[in-house]
């Protein structure tokens, strides 16, 4: 070694020697500075999810449990009354939680693993495959959604395994055009052919080169994927072809308890009953919104001065 | 355009103290810490100095102004009279672009693609109604003229993308030059050029300038582009002034260590030594991409073995082409790549573990090089496991050794990329290849990014290592002086084929092929008279 080369790989080139910093401490000094909507958004999502897992302990009646009077009012032991055929309100509402959300977050997640494992692919293979997945999520993105998922709910049922396998597969095709997009940039990097040349195989490079690369875009996409694949489940069950009785599920507690709405001069708070479930959906959506808006806002660098 | 246009000699620039913050990290750092600088009127002052040295962020403050996250904290700087400091934003942007002009490194990405040259080259003028639109496109093809831009009638007419690199650096000189400003500052403007291009576009520039008495600021680590242009000299370091002195004083004897390092770096040199043992060869290649724009003539190479054979050209030579059909990346169409006498499949995945990891590449930019999401120790990490299987304490044993060779201590274990300078991150890059413990490694452009300081350490590092292990490189570069430093053997490319091929002495010295000519004349040297022998020369 010689003296001047001492001196260069010496700090002095750095400048400044830089305190590293736990994931935890990051993390707290990141949240320290969330704006309130975020925070807002956190605490709701926490709520739901506790109310989720713990629903069997939370709830005071059985999720399909009947009891004599249908329709109660509000009040005593039915706190938010019961339905058409005399179930807990209150407690399918919090079992509703843990069914919407649960089928929502596995179809989520199923979306992505196709979306993006496919995008991955075509992003890297690039060529023949490529086109050839890309122009399938073409046609598929071309059909309306909702109306194919109707059609084909009805040709293979509304269990829960076919809404989740519809749904995600409906869904992937964005999940697949965002990541090969993403993907692709980062695919021309020196560092992914290196890996290349090394003669690194696909899934490697997919899971080590480029997903580290690309995930806060795919992170924000997710949250809004879940609000939508949410939305959706919703709609799909209040047209009765989603989550099937007895499971108790937001989206059909609108449909089930919708006529209600009428009695609103002679009851307001019957009348209140389907708005609850709905607006269950509402503030869990605006949630999720809240904190992918901080999450995107930290991560594409908008957060300077301006 | 200024009425009130003083005489040469005149004080035109003064800054006094400036001190300039940066932020990041959360804190705020010095960049320039307390600077003077005075420049008069037709006076070219060079600022040069490793980056990072505050050579830019000086620049620009000549301007009165600091890039977004920085803040010129205190100090004065008045031009012609007028305190920028004390200037609303208003007075200021009427003095931008009409009364001082800058000219940015990388023309491509500074002009817009969707307007006519000629509409951007007017624009500044034309908008503070100094001139009509008329007589300022009138003007701007007289100035295309002056800068030797071919067809300077109808040139402006196009768009960014229709005109060279070069004549895109000069289309941004003619705009700062339209409304025959003051001053104008040269931010590195022909370092992205290739050299035979550079000369053109300094020539033009430096005429310009004299001719219209204009005073510039000329920003660039390139010593010997600056003995060219600038009348004073600055050298700065760490945001400090280092010596200021007129040109041909500071060239012929400069002071402080710190500039006479600068000097030297153009002093290494490596004693050739010939060899006949063939490690790779490249037989009669051509190559295409798309199957139909052929980049490749009949190519063919010899490099032997522990030895350097340089590959010399412009861009768009066939260079890195070269580089991809030897790593498999672009499968010749004809021809073959011979490793130890046995021909290599042609395409990558036909490859064996094996024969991939006798040959490794280092990148030009060490950015773009390292995964950023992975740490030193698993981008150099990963050869190991990959081709020699190590595991746990044993890689970690090998990380730190090769951490080691590479002269950066073991703090870099866990680091990453984002937090290594630019030297270091093309060391750590050197190490990932020599982790593969390969016989040949292509280096593309390695040094071409980095300062001449930091080049000579990167230089002296692969010689060394050459030395240790005896590996073979297949240098791709484009800088004659790093050729100087390192080959045992140069080979001239031009238009996808090779012009000539052989010893160091051999090609270096008369009579050379009218390309190799034409190179090697382009490089400028420390004379400051050499552009203007150049220049008289070719006349």
């Amino acid at each position: 070694m010689t003296d001047t080369s001492k001196a260069y790989s010496a700090a002095a080139e750095v400048g400044q020697i830089r305190e590293r910093r736990s994931r935890w401490k990051i993390m707290k000094i990141e949240l320290k500075k969330a704006p309130y909507s975020a925070w807002f958004g956190l605490i709701v999502i926490a709520c739901y999810c506790f109310v989720a897992i713990f629903a069997p302990l939370l709830a005071p009646h059985g999720e399909a449990e009947i009891f004599k009077i249908p329709f109660a009012p509000w009040g005593g032991e039915h706190v938010f009354g019961t339905d058409q055929i005399g179930r807990d309100i209150f407690s399918r509402l919090i079992y509703g939680a843990r069914n919407t959300m649960g089928i929502a977050l596995a179809t989520t997640l199923t979306s992505f693993a196709i979306g993006g494992g496919l995008g991955l692919a075509a992003a890297i293979t690039g060529g023949w495959t490529d086109q050839l997945l890309s122009r399938c999520v073409d046609v598929l993105m071309a059909i309306p959604g909702l109306i194919f998922a109707l059609m084909l709910l009805t040709i293979f049922g509304s269990s829960i395994l076919s809404l989740i396998m519809i749904i995600a597969v409906l869904d992937s095709t964005r999940v697949f055009r965002l990541t090969r997009s993403v993907a692709i940039s980062v695919v021309v990097m020196e560092y992914v052919e290196a890996a290349k040349l090394r003669g690194e195989k696909l899934p490697w490079i997919m899971r080590r080169e480029i997903l580290p690369n690309i995930m806060p875009p795919l992170v924000a996409e997710f949250g809004l994927r879940f609000s939508f694949v949410f939305l959706t489940i919703a709609a799909l069950s209040f047209l009765g072809l989603g989550i099937q009785p007895p499971t108790a599920d937001w989206g059909s507690m609108v449909r089930d308890n919708a006529s209600m709405i009428q009695f609103a001069k002679y009851d307001l708070t019957a009348a209140m009953t389907p708005m609850i479930p709905a607006g269950a959906i509402a503030l869990l959506t605006v949630a999720v919104n809240f904190v992918v808006d901080w999450f995107l806002h930290k991560t594409s660098g908008l957060n300077d001065e301006h | 355009m200024s009425t009130k246009r003083g005489k040469k000699g005149d004080v035109l620039l003064e800054m006094k103290n400036i001190e300039i913050d940066g932020f990041s990290d959360e804190r705020w750092h010095e960049i320039i810490k307390g600077m003077d600088l005075t420049l008069h009127r037709g006076e070219v002052m060079g600022l040069i100095g490793e980056s990072g040295a505050g050579k830019s962020t000086l620049g620009l403050a000549a301007m009165g102004f600091a890039r977004p996250g920085c803040r010129i904290k205190s100090g004065s700087i008045i031009f012609d009279g007028q305190d920028l400091i004390a200037a609303t934003d208003e007075e200021k942007r009427m003095l931008w672009g009409t009364r001082i002009a800058y000219v940015a490194q990388s023309a491509a990405a500074s002009f817009n693609p969707a307007h006519r040259l000629i509409d951007q080259t007017v624009e500044a003028v034309v908008n503070r109604q100094l001139q009509d639109q008329q007589t300022a496109e009138q003007d701007a093809c007289e100035l295309y003229a002056q800068l030797q831009l071919p067809d300077p009638e109808n040139i402006g007419s196009r768009y960014p993308h229709q005109v060279s690199g070069g004549q895109l650096q000069r289309m941004m000189t003619a705009m700062a030059m339209s409304p025959r400003p003051d001053l104008i500052i040269f931010d590195e403007p022909t370092t992205a050029l290739d050299v035979t291009t550079q000369v053109e576009v300094l020539v033009a520039m430096r005429n310009i300038v004299e001719k219209y008495n204009t005073a510039a600021l000329y920003i660039t680590h390139d010593l010997a582009v600056v003995a060219q242009m600038a009348d004073v000299i600055k050298v700065l370091r760490y945001g400090n002034e280092v010596e200021e002195a007129e040109t041909r004083q500071m060239l012929d004897a400069p002071k402080e260590d710190y500039t006479k390092s600068l000097w030297s770096v153009r002093a290494l040199e490596k004693p050739e030594s010939p060899s006949d043992d063939i490690a790779l060869s490249i037989n009669g290649v051509d190559a295409a991409y798309g199957g139909t724009i052929k980049v490749l003539h009949d190519v063919n190479i010899r490099i032997p073995r522990g030895r350097t054979v340089a590959v010399v050209g412009e861009s768009g030579s066939g260079k890195s082409t070269t580089a991809r059909v030897i790593t498999g990346l672009l499968p010749p169409m004809s021809g073959s790549v011979e490793f130890n006498g046995e021909a290599l499949p042609a395409a990558l995945k036909d490859r064996t573990k094996d024969q991939l990891q006798r040959i490794q590449m280092i990148y030009q930019s060490a950015d773009t090089a390292m995964n950023p999401r992975q740490t030193i120790a698993e981008t150099i990490g990963r050869p190991l496991e990959f081709y020699h299987g190590l595991k746990g304490a044993e890689k970690q044993a090998r990380i730190l050794e090769l951490l080691k060779m590479i002269e950066l201590d073991e703090s870099f274990y866990d680091r990453f990329p984002g937090e290594l300078s630019g030297g270091q991150k093309q060391r750590v890059c050197i190490a990932r290849a020599l982790a593969a413990e390969p016989e040949v490694i292509i280096c593309d452009e390695v040094t071409s990014a980095l300062d001449q300081i930091v080049q000579e350490g990167i230089l002296r590092l692969l010689l060394r290592l050459q030395k240790e292990f005896n590996i073979t490189y297949l240098f791709i570069t484009h800088d004659i002086a790093v050729v100087q430093a390192i080959s045992d053997e140069i080979v001239v490319m031009f238009q996808g084929a090779v012009v000539e091929q052989g010893l160091k002495s051999e090609i270096m010295s008369p009579p050379h092929p009218e390309y190799t000519q034409l190179l090697l004349n382009s490089v400028p040297e420390m004379d400051p008279d050499w552009l203007t022998n150049l220049v008289e020369a070719r006349v």
